[in-house]
């Protein structure tokens, strides 16, 4: 009888480490997301997410899970998170917001067999000897070049407006290509810029671009979820509206020419692939046109008429001084 | 020339509509007594209100009607806090706002998820006055929310001051125990006031998301709601003077976005802070004038006390 | 007498039960939306105290808090609202930072009490403007302080993004709005190995500061004075305009340096994402519910603003662990002020009946006693 009893506590004991072996060998790949908007802020929270979602869908929901926490825009309750989810074993914690940087630097060599990531930015703080962040970068004067290329061959009156949030950051960045892409085609045109203020005044960058149409521009352009306000007016008042960070064409399908749309996954592919070889930071991934982590979405809807394939195919020197 | 005042003028109408309403429903609690410092979570749930039903239906009118519906049931609920239960009204009204901001945000991302537009409210032109030259343009070519808004001036006013009933808002602001010895029922003025501000709200926040942005986001009004209660107090509860407040503000934001398009090199954050400013050192030169708030602003009623 | 004690222990528990039904609503809200209630609150309670980090987390949460509580608590006493709460953080903060960044070379401990000192006159100055404009221009404070609040944030804007910028962020091209990492020579000291430091002590000293001001000196009774009856005030010879202005810059003051204690202590750098909460986690406007929880007492605010703290940590982690979204959180947040203040009502007129049954019983045992004799 004893021998018996033996027998099957051993049986079970070794299912249950079977098991485990088992299991540990379909380990999924485990992100954690933090923003400092919402999911759905048609904008810069928005794109990340979305990206996560692609990746998700191509490699199957049983190798790569994500967790997301979003509205982190107070930074000390983002470090809370991002402490958090390294403790709680995320492979990556993405912490998508230049204003994260500081907490990262803080944290991350804490957890060294935790991958962080962040963006925009070309800083993996290899000056402190810090050897788990990522950075990522997409070059958004290159984007707002091509914006502003098509932009001044659409153009009837050679007036633009500009409307951003404040003048920093990416906004800074896609607003001087844009400029830029505009006086190569027109030299003498006119490019008028407002900033906002904020993320979120909707009311203001609407009358912004009211004010930019009576002004006389016939073409707008802007950064920051504030803008579906300004998109709204061009949809109005018939002006072309060029959008940024995903395709905003949805909400203004006859006027919205073309976005720069930021495809993320550019990036995280390979950063995972690093990730599951033993490299867990110190590269920056940058977005650009030439690999594909801009792309520009053209709406065919609204270029009524005209064919811009081949000058989006064409050959676009993006000369922007950095 | 003629161009860019027409151009500026309509945006600071535009502008000022939401503010309108905002500032005189909050005008008419406030002179009966009480604080609603959460002006703003009522105006978003009015907003997500009407654009929901709106993005639903289609229809308009019911849109404006969710609105309403909603802005009284807050104000139902902000009056229960403030005047049945006698809260500290700073407070509660800090706790409406981060409620009503809160709920709207969640009820956006449960039941819509992503940003949409809608076809708002049309400028509806008004015959034969929207010929008349730049007046015509600015004033009456706008749609029929700006048009309420600003209609709801001199009707505030003649309510103010030509009712018995207007009489009494102001009496139970004033002197409580006085209108309670005369027969004058506090609690249904004051329920009554603070009803109609949170109807005035919504309606506010419904000019934004139906009629002038066309668009739902969360925390579609930026902070307007507390501008808005500021204003109350440039106009020293007086219909009349709220509305210059509101136009001052919103002419001189018109006028500092303006400045910008032209490319006049002022940093963008002076031009911005403008409104701000501007507001301020006009009501401070208008300190000559000897104004009183409602005696018993902020201070539940308790019959016998004091 | 047992049964007075019982009613004061059960009117004191009136805002917890309070507390705990808006926590009740939430429940059924999170419970609509598919969520295990008791998953999600367990996570608000790991977030909170499930750990050391956690517990430090909060407690850093909370020190802004008790700063602005702290402010409220004179504004209040003296009878005028401050909202000016996120626009004093940012000027403190501000002027703290621009400090630091311009005297490097001065010796850490010496550069770090100059600039908390720099930081908490700021923060007076700009309520002290709010305090004078009402008390001799009669400006509403509730306006003057919102625009004031606006007019912060565009200067702070202005600043972040052109004169201080990190020169790095220029060099970089990536323009990010904040300043440079300060040098360590001014981190304030850790309490322990996590982000808890030594601001947290400061904000205590100064609450029991505070209440020594308000209950125990001239100023301070004064100033309460104003706060109940101005005419009675008027016509005992208080300068009620000059205690009017000193109350704003009092109560400035140490929302002032809860700012300059958020740089020095958490970030070490100064930022900005365009509006003033990015920066201050909306502690302008927590920080009054905080002083109104904890009575407008400068000592409860102490517990009070812990318990905000708590709330607000936890609450995001049970935002992370449940996937809610993050805005029903802030509708919790609605609800537990909205409870707890409709509550007082309550709480107050059992604390009169207390009192009444206190003088009953004593009239009538005395009234006994005397027909005895």
């Amino acid at each position: 009888m004893k021998r018996n009893k033996i027998i099957i506590i051993l049986t079970i004991i070794s299912i249950f480490v079977l098991s485990l072996v088992i299991g540990v060998g379909a380990e999924a790949f485990r992100v954690a997301l933090i923003m400092p908007s919402t999911i759905n802020d048609f904008a810069w929270s928005q794109s990340m997410y979305d990206a996560l979602l692609t990746i998700q869908k191509e490699m199957g929901k049983e190798n790569f899970q994500f967790v997301y926490s979003e509205n982190m825009f107070v930074v000390a309750d983002a470090a809370a998170a991002i402490r958090d989810y390294a403790s709680e074993g995320y492979n990556l914690v993405i912490a998508h917001g230049s204003q994260y940087g500081a907490s990262l630097a803080d944290i991350a060599p804490d957890f060294p067999k935790t991958s962080f990531a962040w963006g925009s930015t070309a800083n993996v703080f290899a000056d402190k000897g810090i050897t788990n962040i990522f950075a990522y970068e997409p070059y958004s004067e290159e984007g707002g070049y091509v914006n502003g290329v098509l932009a001044a061959k659409l153009s009837k009156k050679d007036i633009f407006g500009v409307i951003g949030p404040i003048e920093t950051g990416d906004a800074k960045r896609y607003t001087e290509g844009f400029k830029a892409g505009i006086q190569a085609v027109k030299p003498n045109a006119q490019v008028n810029v407002t900033w906002i203020g904020s993320y979120s005044d909707v009311a203001l960058a609407s009358e912004a671009a009211q004010t930019h149409i009576n002004a006389g521009a016939d073409v707008l352009t802007g950064t920051a979820q504030m803008t579906v306000g300004a998109i709204g007016v061009a949809r109005q008042r018939g002006a072309l509206w060029f959008g940024y960070d995903v395709d905003q064409s949805a909400l203004a399908p006859k006027n919205v020419v073309c976005s720069v749309d930021v495809d993320w996954v550019v990036a995280l592919k390979p950063m995972i692939d690093l990730i599951k070889k033993g490299e867990r930071g110190g590269k920056i991934f940058t977005l650009n046109l030439a690999n594909g982590g801009l792309k520009m979405v053209v709406n065919q809807e609204a270029l009524v008429g005209q064919t811009i394939e081949d000058i989006v195919k064409g050959n676009i020197q993006v000369k922007v001084k950095k | 020339m003629e161009a860019i005042i027409i151009g500026i003028a309509k945006s600071a109408i535009r502008l000022a509509t939401p503010y309108l309403y905002a500032s005189i429903g909050e005008t008419l609690g406030q002179l009966s007594g009480v604080l609603n410092l959460g002006v703003d979570g009522v105006m978003l749930m009015g907003a997500f209100s009407a654009f929901y039903t709106v993005l639903k239906t289609g229809n308009l009118g019911l849109g404006l009607l969710a609105a309403i519906v909603v802005g009284a049931i807050f104000g139902l609920l902000i009056a229960f806090v403030n005047v049945t239960l006698k809260a500290e009204q700073g407070i509660s009204g800090i706790g409406f706002y981060i409620f009503g901001q809160g709920l709207s945000s969640v009820l956006f991302s449960v039941m819509i998820g992503s940003v949409h537009t809608v076809n708002g409210f049309p400028p509806l032109p008004i015959p034969w006055f929207s010929d008349l030259p730049v007046v015509g343009e600015i004033l009456f070519q706008q749609n029929i929310l700006v048009y309420g808004a600003f209609t709801l001036i001199p009707l505030s006013w003649f309510l103010l001051t030509k009712t018995p009933l207007g009489l009494n808002i102001r009496a139970v602001g004033q002197n409580p125990q006085a209108a309670d010895s005369l027969g004058v029922n506090i609690v249904r003025i004051r329920y009554f006031t603070v009803i109609a501000g949170g109807i005035l709200s919504g309606i506010a926040g419904a000019s934004l998301s139906i009629a002038l942005l066309n668009v739902f986001q969360q925390n579609l009004t930026n902070g307007m709601g507390f501008i808005a209660v500021a204003l109350v107090y440039f106009g020293a509860w007086r219909p009349l003077s709220v509305l210059n407040g509101a136009l001052l503000f919103s002419t001189v934001n018109a006028i500092q976005i303006w400045v910008q398009v032209k490319g006049i090199n002022i940093p963008p954050d002076f031009t911005l802070m403008m409104p701000y400013l501007v507001t301020i050192v006009v009501l401070t030169a208008m300190a000559k004038r000897r104004v009183r708030p409602p005696a018993a602003l902020n201070k539940p009623f308790q019959r016998g006390e004091e | 007498m047992k049964y007075k004690r019982v009613r004061e222990i059960l009117t004191g528990l009136i805002p917890i039960a309070a507390f705990l039904l808006a926590l009740l609503m939430g429940t059924m809200m999170i419970a609509i939306l598919g969520i295990n209630p008791l998953v999600a609150y367990q996570a608000l309670y790991n977030g909170a105290f499930g750990s050391i980090n956690a517990i430090a987390d909060t407690i850093v949460k909370a020190t802004p808090l008790l700063f602005v509580g702290l402010g409220i608590c004179i504004a209040f006493r003296a009878g005028v609202l401050n909202i000016g709460g996120e626009g004093q953080l940012v000027v403190g903060a501000l002027s703290a930072t621009i400090i630091c960044l311009t005297f490097p070379d001065l010796a850490g401990w010496i550069l770090i009490i100059i600039a908390l000192l720099v930081g908490l006159l700021s923060g007076a100055i700009w309520g002290g403007i709010a305090g004078f404009l009402k008390a001799y221009f009669n400006v509403n404070e509730i306006l003057s302080t919102i625009m004031l609040n606006y007019i912060a944030v565009y200067g702070m804007n202005y600043l972040l993004r052109g004169p201080i910028m990190d020169p790095l962020q220029v060099k970089l091209g990536s323009f990010i709005p904040q300043t440079a990492r300060l040098s360590q020579a001014v981190d304030l000291p850790r309490l322990i190995p996590t982000r808890l430091n030594l601001g947290t002590i400061i904000a205590i000293f100064f609450a029991i500061l505070v209440y020594i001001f308000l209950w125990r000196t001239t100023i301070g009774f004064r100033i309460r004075m104003i706060g109940q009856n101005i005419p009675a005030s008027r016509a005992s010879g208080i300068n009620v305009p000059k205690y009017m202005v000193l109350a704003f810059f009092l109560s400035g003051a140490l929302v002032g340096l809860g700012g300059a204690i958020e740089v020095l202590g958490v970030h070490h750098r100064m930022f900005t994402d365009g509006s003033a909460s990015g920066f201050t986690g909306s502690a302008g406007f927590n920080g009054i519910v905080a002083a109104l929880f904890g009575q407008l007492h400068p000592l409860g605010t102490i517990p009070a603003s812990l318990l905000l703290g708590a709330l607000l940590t936890g609450a995001n982690k049970m935002q992370r662990v449940v996937q809610i979204p993050s805005a029903l959180i802030g509708a919790l947040n609605g609800l537990i002020v909205l409870f707890v203040v409709g509550s007082e009502y309550l709480r107050r007129s059992q604390a009169r009946r207390v009192e009444l049954i206190t003088e009953v019983g004593y009239n009538s045992k005395h009234k006994s006693k005397k027909e005895d004799e």
